[in-house]
C-alpha cells in the first residue's frame, strides 16, 4: 500500500519558483519537491514506497553496475539536455558489458536559485528517456548547495544490469586480426554542445546524438555472442576509446580514414575551429571489436537497428608492442591517432 | 564539403605525388621548409610525407606563434592576471603553454584568476563592454594574420573611449624570422652543420594566411638576397603537394623565384587596408626574443604611443622575465633544419606534449609536437 499523501497549503510553483535551501533540508519543503516533481515524473512502485532504498528482484547471472556523473554547459542543447543525457550515459556504460540494464538510481545536486521550471524540464526529459529505455529510476537523492556553489544542476546516475549467459565483453579482449566496427558518424554531441556555448554563436543544424544503446547492443549480442569489446566513445572521442582498448588489450590498431563516417556540418565546424572529429565526444555511438570471421554478420545486425544504420567497418586490430593506433589517410599516407593531451582546444590560425 | 573536398582529393594527390617522384633528380637534395604551423599540421595530419620520395625532406619551421612565444612573456601574463586582478582573455591554445616554472594560465585559472578563452579579439572587446568596472586585457599573439583584427579592435576601443580595455602585444613578423633562418652568420655549431650539408634549407613552402595580408612581394629578398626559391601555398594538402612540385622544378632548374600557388587568396601586394590599420596602430619593435631562435632584430610589433592608453604593458607593471629553455633542448637546431625532432636527446622521453621542455613541443603545430602526435610510429618501425 502506498503511504498517505501529504497535503500542502500551496502547490509547488513550477512556473516562477526557484530551488531553495529548504528543498534539500529533509523537511516538508523537500518532501513536497520530491512528491510534486520527482515522483510525479518517475512514478513507479519502488519510489511510491518512499523508502531510502529500493528492494529489487534480480535474475540470476552476472550483475553489472556502473555510475556516471553529469555536468554539462549549457544544460539544454540541440538534441537533448542534461536529463536524458544522464539516463543514456549510464545505460550505455552498463550496455558496454553486453548487459541488459534493469534499474537506475539518480542523485541530484541543485544550486539554490535554479528555476523550478527548468528543473521540471530536465526531470521530465529523464523520465521520458527512462521510459523509452524501459528501465525504471527506482531510488534517488536530492541535495541543495548555496547559490554560486554549483552550476545549476549536477546529476549522478547509477545503473545495474545483467549479462546474458555466454557473453564475455571486455576492453582487454581485443586480439590481432579482429575487426573494428563503429555504429555511426562521429562528433555530433561534442559539436552540438560547443556551438551553444555563450561565447560562440554558430548557427548550425548539428544535434547531439544522445541515445540509449542497450537495444542496439542486445541485437548485436544476439547476432554475434562472441563480441570481444564494446565501448562508447564519449569524452576524448574515438581516439581515446581506441587507445584505451589498445592499452588494455596490449595490441595496436590500424584504421582507414575514408571508412570513418563524419557528417558534413560536424566536419565544417571542426575545420572552422581547428578541432579533429576523432577527438570529439559522442553520446549515442559505440565501437565494437569482434573476430574478423563474424564481422559481416555483426555489421549487418548493427545496420538493421535504427541506431546503427550508418555502421561501418573502420579498421583492424594488429600486434604492436607500442600499442599505436595508426590511420591510413584518404591520401594513402599514415598518421598516428594519439591520446589527447589535456583538453582539445581551438587553434589560433 | 564545398571548397574543402576539392583540395583533399586522394586521387589527385596520388597523381601529384607520382609527378614529384618522376621529376626528382636522384643526386640532388631537396630540403624544404614549411614555415607555417598550419602547413606542418596539414602535412602530419594527412600523412603527406609518406607520399614523397626519400630525396624530399620536409623541415618543420618556426611559424607556430604559440611555440615561439618566450616563456618569460607567458609568465608575465600569469603574473599580470594574478597580481592586477584583470580579466585576461586568451586564445585557447595559449592556456596550456608552460611559463617560466611550468606554471600555466589554466593552472592560474584553477587558483582563481579570471582567465577566459576567446575565439577572437572582438570577443575580448565585448567582455570589456560588459564589465566596465573591471580591467580587461587581451593576450594578443600571432603573425600578420591575427594582427589586423587586433588593430581594428584597438581603433574601436579608442573610438569608444573604452577605458578598461587593453592589449598585451606579442605579435611577431614573418619576414625577419625567415631572414634569421637564412642568415649566413649562423652561430658556430650551426655553421659546422651547414658545411656538412646536413643543415640549411633548399627552398621554402611560404605562408598561406600570412601572405593574404603581406602579399608575395614581402618575400622577394629570399630569392634575390639568399638565392632560395619560395612558393606560397594554401593550407590544404593538395596545395602543399603542388607547392612541393613547384619547388622541385625550380631547384632542378637552378632557379630562385617567389611563386604563388595560393592564387585564390594571395596577390602581390596583399591586403592594403589591413596593412594600413596595422601601420596606424603598431610600430616595429627593435628586437624581440623568439623562443628557440633567440633575439631577432625588427621581428615584432609594439603598440604605438598614440594608443598607449590601451597598451597593457604601459598601464600595468608587466615584469620582464628572462627564462631559458632546458639545456638538452634542441629546438633551435630543429627549427633551422639541422636536427630532426627525433634526433633531440629529450624527444618523447623527458619532453612530451604533456610536459614540454622546449618551444617545438608546446603547441600541436610545433615541429616536435606534430611529429610526436602524428608521426612517431615511424621511428618505432625503424628502431
Amino acid at each position: 500500500m502506498s503511504p498517505r499523501r501529504e497535503t500542502y497549503a500551496r502547490k509547488l510553483d513550477l512556473t516562477r519558483g526557484c530551488v531553495e535551501i529548504g528543498h534539500g533540508g529533509g523537511g516538508r519543503t523537500m518532501a513536497q519537491l520530491i512528491e510534486e516533481l520527482f515522483l510525479a515524473a518517475f512514478d513507479n512502485d519502488w519510489l511510491r514506497a518512499q523508502d531510502d532504498c529500493a528492494r529489487l528482484t534480480v535474475p540470476t547471472g552476472r550483475l553489472v553496475m556502473a555510475t556516471d556523473s553529469h555536468v554539462v554547459s549549457p544544460l539544454f542543447f540541440p538534441g537533448g539536455d542534461i536529463g536524458c543525457l544522464s539516463v543514456h550515459g549510464t545505460l550505455n556504460d552498463v550496455a558496454m558489458a553486453g548487459a541488459r540494464p534493469l534499474y537506475l538510481a539518480a542523485g541530484f545536486i541543485l544550486e539554490e536559485g535554479f528555476p523550478l521550471a527548468d528543473l521540471q524540464r530536465i526531470v521530465t526529459s529523464m523520465a521520458r528517456a527512462a521510459q523509452a529505455a524501459e528501465v525504471p529510476i527506482v531510488t534517488g537523492d536530492t541535495k541543495v548547495v548555496e547559490r554560486g556553489k554549483g552550476d545549476g544542476v549536477f546529476i549522478t546516475t547509477t545503473g545495474v544490469g545483467v549479462i546474458p549467459a555466454g557473453v564475455d565483453i571486455s576492453a582487454n579482449r581485443a586480439q590481432p586480426g579482429d575487426a573494428v566496427l563503429l555504429s555511426g558518424s562521429l562528433g555530433e554531441h561534442g559539436m552540438a554542445v560547443l556551438a551553444q556555448r555563450e561565447n560562440l554563436s554558430f548557427d548550425t543544424s548539428i544535434e547531439s546524438d544522445t541515445a540509449a544503446l542497450h537495444g542496439l547492443v542486445a541485437a548485436m549480442v544476439a547476432a554475434v555472442p562472441d563480441i570481444h569489446c564494446l565501448r562508447d566513445p564519449t569524452r576524448g572521442g574515438l581516439s581515446s576509446a581506441l587507445n584505451e582498448i589498445a592499452r588494455q588489450s596490449a595490441v595496436g590498431m590500424r584504421l582507414r580514414e575514408a571508412a570513418i563516417p563524419v557528417k558534413e556540418p560536424v566536419r565544417a565546424l571542426c575545420e572552422f575551429l581547428g578541432l579533429d572529429p576523432l577527438y570529439v565526444a559522442n553520446e549515442g555511438k559505440l565501437l565494437a571489436i569482434c573476430p574478423v570471421e563474424v564481422a559481416e554478420t555483426l555489421l549487418a545486425a548493427m545496420r538493421a537497428h535504427p541506431l546503427g544504420r550508418e555502421a561501418a567497418l573502420i579498421g583492424e586490430v594488429v600486434a604492436d608492442p607500442h600499442g599505436f593506433v595508426e590511420m591510413e589517410t584518404v591520401f594513402g599516407g599514415h598518421r598516428l591517432v594519439d591520446w589527447l593531451s589535456g583538453e582539445q582546444l581551438p587553434r589560433i590560425c | 564539403m564545398k571548397y574543402l573536398d576539392e583540395f583533399r582529393d586522394g586521387r589527385l594527390a596520388q597523381g601529384l605525388a607520382a609527378r614529384i617522384q618522376r621529376e626528382i633528380e636522384p643526386d640532388r637534395r631537396y630540403a624544404l621548409m614549411e614555415f607555417c604551423g598550419g602547413h606542418t599540421h596539414a602535412i602530419c595530419r594527412h600523412g603527406i610525407e609518406d607520399l614523397l620520395p626519400a630525396e624530399v625532406r620536409l623541415i618543420h619551421g618556426p611559424g607556430c606563434p604559440v611555440c615561439v612565444l618566450p616563456s618569460g612573456r607567458l609568465q608575465a601574463a600569469i603574473d599580470l592576471v594574478e597580481r592586477e586582478r584583470v580579466i585576461l582573455c586568451s586564445y585557447g591554445d595559449l592556456l596550456r603553454v608552460p611559463g617560466a616554472q611550468g606554471d600555466t594560465l589554466l593552472k592560474a585559472k584553477a587558483r582563481g584568476a579570471d582567465v577566459r578563452m576567446v575565439y577572437s579579439v572582438s570577443d575580448a572587446l565585448e567582455i570589456a563592454r560588459a564589465h566596465p568596472d573591471r580591467p580587461v586585457v587581451f593576450f594578443a599573439i600571432g603573425f600578420e594574420t591575427t594582427t589586423p583584427p587586433t588593430a581594428v579592435v584597438l581603433r574601436q576601443a579608442r573610438r569608444e573611449k573604452l577605458g578598461n580595455f587593453s592589449v598585451y602585444c606579442n605579435h611577431v613578423l614573418t619576414p625577419p624570422a625567415l631572414r634569421a633562418l637564412l642568415a649566413t652568420d649562423l652561430p658556430p655549431p650551426f655553421q659546422a652543420a651547414a658545411t656538412r650539408g646536413t643543415g640549411l634549407v633548399d627552398g621554402f613552402i611560404g605562408p598561406a594566411h600570412v601572405s593574404t595580408i603581406i602579399g608575395t612581394r614581402a618575400y622577394e629578398f629570399v630569392a634575390t638576397e639568399y638565392r632560395r626559391p619560395l612558393v606560397i601555398a594554401g593550407f590544404e594538402p593538395l596545395d602543399v603537394l603542388q607547392s612541393i612540385l613547384m619547388l622541385v622544378r625550380q631547384i632542378n632548374a637552378g632557379e630562385a623565384r617567389v611563386e604563388n600557388e595560393y592564387t585564390r587568396a594571395v596577390g602581390p601586394e596583399g591586403n592594403r587596408k589591413a596593412q594600413q590599420w596595422m601601420d596606424e596602430v603598431f610600430e616595429v619593435h627593435p628586437s624581440f626574443e623568439w623562443r628557440g631562435l633567440g633575439e631577432l632584430p625588427n621581428s615584432a610589433l609594439a603598440i604605438r604611443p598614440a594608443f598607449a592608453d590601451w597598451d597593457a604593458e604601459r598601464r600595468f607593471a608587466v615584469p620582464t622575465i628572462k627564462a631559458s629553455d632546458h639545456k638538452a633542448c634542441a629546438c633551435g637546431e630543429v627549427l633551422r633544419g639541422i636536427k630532426r625532432p627525433e634526433e633531440c636527446k629529450v624527444f618523447a622521453s623527458a619532453c612530451t606534449p604533456d610536459h614540454p621542455l622546449g618551444s617545438c613541443m608546446v603547441s600541436a603545430e610545433g615541429a616536435c609536437a606534430a611529429h610526436y602526435h602524428y608521426g612517431r610510429f615511424r621511428q618505432a618501425v625503424t628502431a
